[in-house]
């Protein structure tokens, strides 16, 4: 349950942290922190514009979306205490959930039959698809490192006296931080704020959207990423008591926020068709990682 | 008592077949989905009682030709029986509706109605006869009878060529079957599936071994296995929906059950068996799915995607088969479970996928996913069931397809925890070949129910009448409502699961018997985490609801950047949304492209068109095949159509068979000569 309040709590800052972040990098004097959940408040209590092409798909996606990426948080653990929903095997759940929520809302997109959507859709299913390999490979990972298969008994049993377990968290945080970036369709994937509906991938998708359903998806976007700011916090946070887990927590989704502001000053977006080559170096990584596990193991042949 | 009610199952589908010419159409109509349904009735009680009671043998005495005939109903038969009546029952209950479109054809619908009782029923006895030779002639009704069924509108020739293409591999497959049957026979001297046990225990390893791989490839051509899929992405699209949905739905699934059977009675190294299947298994998966997204046909699509299915079924097998090969009861467990929870789920909501295409069919009398568009406007009960089976056979949660592919994932990462540096080489391979399965299945499908029920129109036909009812709509709301069930309460179907999970553990234990809890406690689990998941989607949905009640809400035309006029023509195409992944597939596959750009200073018409062709089946089939011909072609010579150059042929045909053995005589006798020369 822990970590569904700080997971909540973090979704709150996390974008404007990110917004900050970039103002700073370019030297402007940009919005406050809280702006981007005033943005969502102002939403939700918009009323909505319907595509007359829609159907009942456009009204449920959003709302599926959210419930998808909730029921996630619900499998993170937070150090030792672990999530409300855990068992063995609950990061195939996880995945599974957020890729029906994928599925809702790339299936929303083509609902409005438009001539911009559908390439946003098109493209999120791709990117999904080829990110995917990437955090199966590196659960598979740490089960292989650990011995077990579950969010909170993989993270519990990550032994942090070793150097080495620190090296893999450290390249498990980049790889991510690379999904995270793919996932919320960011820097240098996507670019948010580009003018051109031709080269977005999220934001074409939701051009319909309107009101309470927008503001529902910017934030399930918020919690997207704090979520994997947990995931990733997990693999530093071990068995420390909650009074100093806590502010490690705090500080970890606060550099990752960081970062994604940095990397959005400062890497331009690739190419559209170059992306699957860099999503596959995720995945080659994550081969690595788990080569690398195999290795310390000694169950190299 | 089941002797009796096994022999009435059979006798009845008879009676009805020599019944039908005393009956009109509509009443033959009548007839074959009632004598369906009493037979599924029959067939269920037996199948439920073998789950109660345990296994139930009896024998026939059988002629001098095939020995004794044994007649064991053991789970795994009665398990194979279950799906197949379930499927075959909403397949004539749906068809029946379907074939209403042809009801000027009477002829036509009688031997129709006739191949699918006698389809079903041999599909039910190749689940419980035990003897080789009426196994192989069971196959042979069952073939050809499917054959019939598939060749329904012979009047295209397109069908033709296609039930043609599937009535000769349905034959190589019969032909590897017979060899298998006649090894053991000529070793043990009877027909006797037990005796499968038996020889191979005696025998050494590589025999059996290759005992097994001919079995295997003899099931595999009907199961689909890549390569042995060719037939079909052909026979599906041929056939009437229902057809299709029964044929993808179980008649497929035979070949699993022929390879689940002969993994329970060949007795040889397991491992090997395991690390083949697996690996033919993860291949057949990511290669039908990365086809199926390319195809123009929805029923084609489908199809591919059933190749793809079977193949996450054999990598339920094959890791089954590694667990016995090195003693793991969990792999066992969640191996062959999985396959088989996942043969019972694919059933579902294959044929169900089927079913609305035939709706779509029938509504646009096309199935070009390019031009159909915005059918859930017109059709809202196929539009919500279709959507259901998307995400179902995608495995996305809380559907039925998520259980089963969920049960090999948690055999796959156990699996992981090995010592064994090829053992965990392999599971690495499989997880990654299933992880590119479900996101290629969500490209897949995403297309498919996106493109076809969402939108505008995307061609300027009309569309023909369609009076949507919920009683037409019932049988496959019934399949959605088992989909849904499965998903949500996997453990209702946990005790049959297990029993017949139990047949493929070597020796049953208190471990093997822990670890079947552990996994049935977890299916428990995900069962109530996927409610609890469609619980808190309506709670935020009433929320929603409650929160926007008073807004304002409007309605206006899709956003296309400030462009008001009619965007039915320039919305994203089926083609359009795969044509990155098709780009970045495009070496694997075999894509025919015709371009026509513009040029000049007054271009033409400019146009592009794709054609997916199978690069296995370009290799495997054609080019052979091109290759036979042009040799054969070298004696064509022989045949040139004069009577009098064939009345030689056989004049010397007949001369050579009397005199052949006079000229060996004669040459022996010189021989001699030489010799004591």
């Amino acid at each position: 349950m822990v970590s569904v309040i700080l997971i909540i709590f973090a979704s709150i800052f996390f974008v404007g942290i990110v917004t900050r972040t970039k103002s700073i990098a370019s030297g402007r004097k940009g919005p406050g922190i809280m702006q981007n959940m005033k943005d969502i408040i102002r939403l939700l209590k918009k009323g909505s514009v319907y595509s007359k092409t829609t159907s009942f798909i456009f009204q449920i996606a959003p709302t599926v979306y959210l419930a998808s990426v909730l029921m996630a948080i619900l499998m993170l653990p937070h150090g030792v205490h672990p999530g409300v929903i855990s068992f063995s095997g609950d990061f195939v759940m996880f995945a599974y959930l957020l890729a029906l929520g994928k599925f809702l809302i790339i299936v929303s997109a083509l609902d409005t039959g438009s001539s911009f959507e559908g390439m946003g859709a098109s493209r999120e299913a791709l990117f999904a698809m080829l990110a995917e390999p990437a955090f199966f490979i590196l659960m598979g990972s740490f089960a292989l490192f650990t011995g077990h298969t579950s969010f909170s008994s993989i993270f519990n049993a990550l032994d942090f006296g070793s150097y080495i377990s620190y090296m893999l968290g450290g390249l498990a945080t980049f790889v991510l931080v690379m999904i995270a970036m793919i996932e919320n369709s960011r820097m240098p994937f996507d670019d948010p704020k580009t003018h051109l509906e031709l080269t977005m991938i999220h934001e074409v998708m939701v051009l319909d959207n309107s009101g309470f359903d927008l503001g529902v998806i910017t934030f399930t976007t918020n919690l997207k990423f704090a979520m994997y700011g947990a995931i990733i916090s997990n693999f530093f946070i071990g068995a420390l008591p909650l009074i100093l887990s806590i502010p490690l927590f705090m500080l970890i989704q606060f550099c990752f926020a960081v970062t994604v502001g940095v990397i959005e000053s400062f890497i331009a977006r690739y190419r559209m068709s170059h992306n699957p080559e860099f999503i596959f170096i995720l995945t080659s990584l994550s081969l690595l990682i788990f080569f690398g596990v195999l290795l310390i193991l000694g169950k190299f042949m | 008592m089941e002797k009796f009610l096994v022999e009435l199952l059979n006798l009845i589908a008879i009676g009805a077949i020599l019944c039908f010419p005393l009956f009109k159409t509509k009443g033959k109509g009548i007839l074959a989905v009632s004598v369906i349904t009493i037979q599924v009735i029959i067939a269920s009680v037996v199948a439920i009682s073998v789950f109660n009671n345990g296994l139930i043998e009896f024998y026939y005495r059988g002629s001098w030709v095939t020995g004794e005939i044994p007649v064991r109903i053991d789970y795994l038969s009665a398990w194979f029986v279950l799906i197949i009546s379930f499927t075959f029952a909403t397949g004539a209950w749906y068809g029946i509706r379907y074939m209403m479109a042809y009801k000027s054809q009477s002829g036509n619908l009688a031997s129709h109605a006739a191949a699918y009782l006698l389809a079903y029923t041999a599909l039910v006895d190749i689940c419980l006869v035990q003897n080789g030779l009426v196994f192989l002639i069971l196959w042979e009704v069952m073939a050809l009878s499917s054959f019939v069924l598939v060749i329904f509108e012979h009047y295209k020739i397109r069908t033709l060529k296609a039930g043609i293409n599937f009535l000769i591999q349905s034959h190589v497959s019969i032909l590897f079957l017979t060899i298998a049957i006649m090894m053991v026979k000529v070793n043990t001297g009877t027909f006797d599936f037990a005796a499968i046990s038996s020889s191979t225990y005696t025998q050494p390893a590589a025999i059996a071994v290759g005992l097994f791989i001919f079995f295997f490839c003899g099931f595999a051509i009907k199961a689909g296995f890549v390569p042995f899929h060719t037939w079909l992405p052909l026979a599906h699209p041929a056939a009437p929906a229902h057809v299709s949905g029964v044929m993808s739905g179980v008649i497929i699934k035979i070949g699993i059950y022929g390879i689940l059977r002969m993994v329970l009675l060949i007795k040889c190294d397991m491992v090997f068996i395991g690390y083949f299947i697996l690996f033919i298994s993860v291949i057949t998966g990511v290669y039908g799915v990365m086809l199926a997204i390319v195809q123009h046909n929805l029923k084609r699509l489908l199809a591919y995607h059933s190749i793809e299915n079977i193949g996450i079924i054999g990598m339920g097998i094959g890791l089954g088969c590694l667990g016995i090969g090195y003693n793991n009861p969990l792999l066992v467990a969640s191996g062959f479970g999985g396959g088989l929870l996942h043969v019972l789920n694919h059933s579902l909501f294959k044929s169900l996928l089927f079913y609305v295409s035939g709706n779509v069919y029938q509504a646009t009398h096309n199935l070009e996913i390019d031009t159909l568009g915005g059918l859930i406007r017109k059709m809202p009960h196929s539009g919500y069931l279709f959507l259901i089976a998307s995400l179902a056979i995608c495995g996305l949660p809380p559907f039925n397809g998520f259980v089963s592919e969920f049960f090999i994932y948690n055999g796959l990462f156990n699996g992981l925890i090995s010592n064994n540096f090829l053992f965990i080489l392999f599971i690495l391979f499989a997880i990654l070949g299933l992880v590119l399965i479900g996101g290629l299945a969500l490209i897949c499908f995403t297309k498919a129910f996106g493109v076809v029920f969402l939108g505008n129109p995307r061609s300027s036909k009309p569309l023909a009448p369609v009076n949507e009812s919920l009683i037409k709509a019932a049988p496959l709301y019934l399949i959605a409502l088992f989909i849904l069930i499965i998903g949500v309460f996997p453990v209702l179907f946990g005790p049959m699961l297990i029993k017949t999970v139990y047949l493929f553990l070597p020796e049953s234990g208190t471990q093997a018997t822990l670890q079947l809890n552990n996994t049935l406690q977890s299916l428990t689990a995900i069962g109530w985490y996927s409610l609890g998941f469609i619980g808190l989607t309506a709670l935020l949905y009433f929320v929603r609801k409650l929160l926007t009640a008073k807004r304002s809400k409007a309605s206006d035309v899709t956003w296309g950047c400030g462009y008001t006029g009619s965007a039915e023509k320039t919305q994203y195409t089926a083609s359009s949304f795969v044509r990155t992944y098709r780009k970045l597939a495009e070496p694997v596959l075999m894509i025919k492209r015709k371009k026509n750009e513009a040029a000049g200073l007054y271009p033409d018409r400019i146009s592009q068109a794709t054609h997916p062709y199978d690069k296995i089946e370009y290799w495997l089939i054609d080019k052979p095949l091109l290759f036979i011909r042009s040799f054969l072609k070298r004696f064509t010579f022989l045949q040139n159509g004069h009577i009098q150059a064939y009345i030689l042929y056989g004049f010397v045909f007949v001369g050579l068979t009397i005199l052949l053995p006079v000229i060996v005589e004669k040459i022996i006798e010189l021989v001699n000569f030489l010799n004591q020369l």
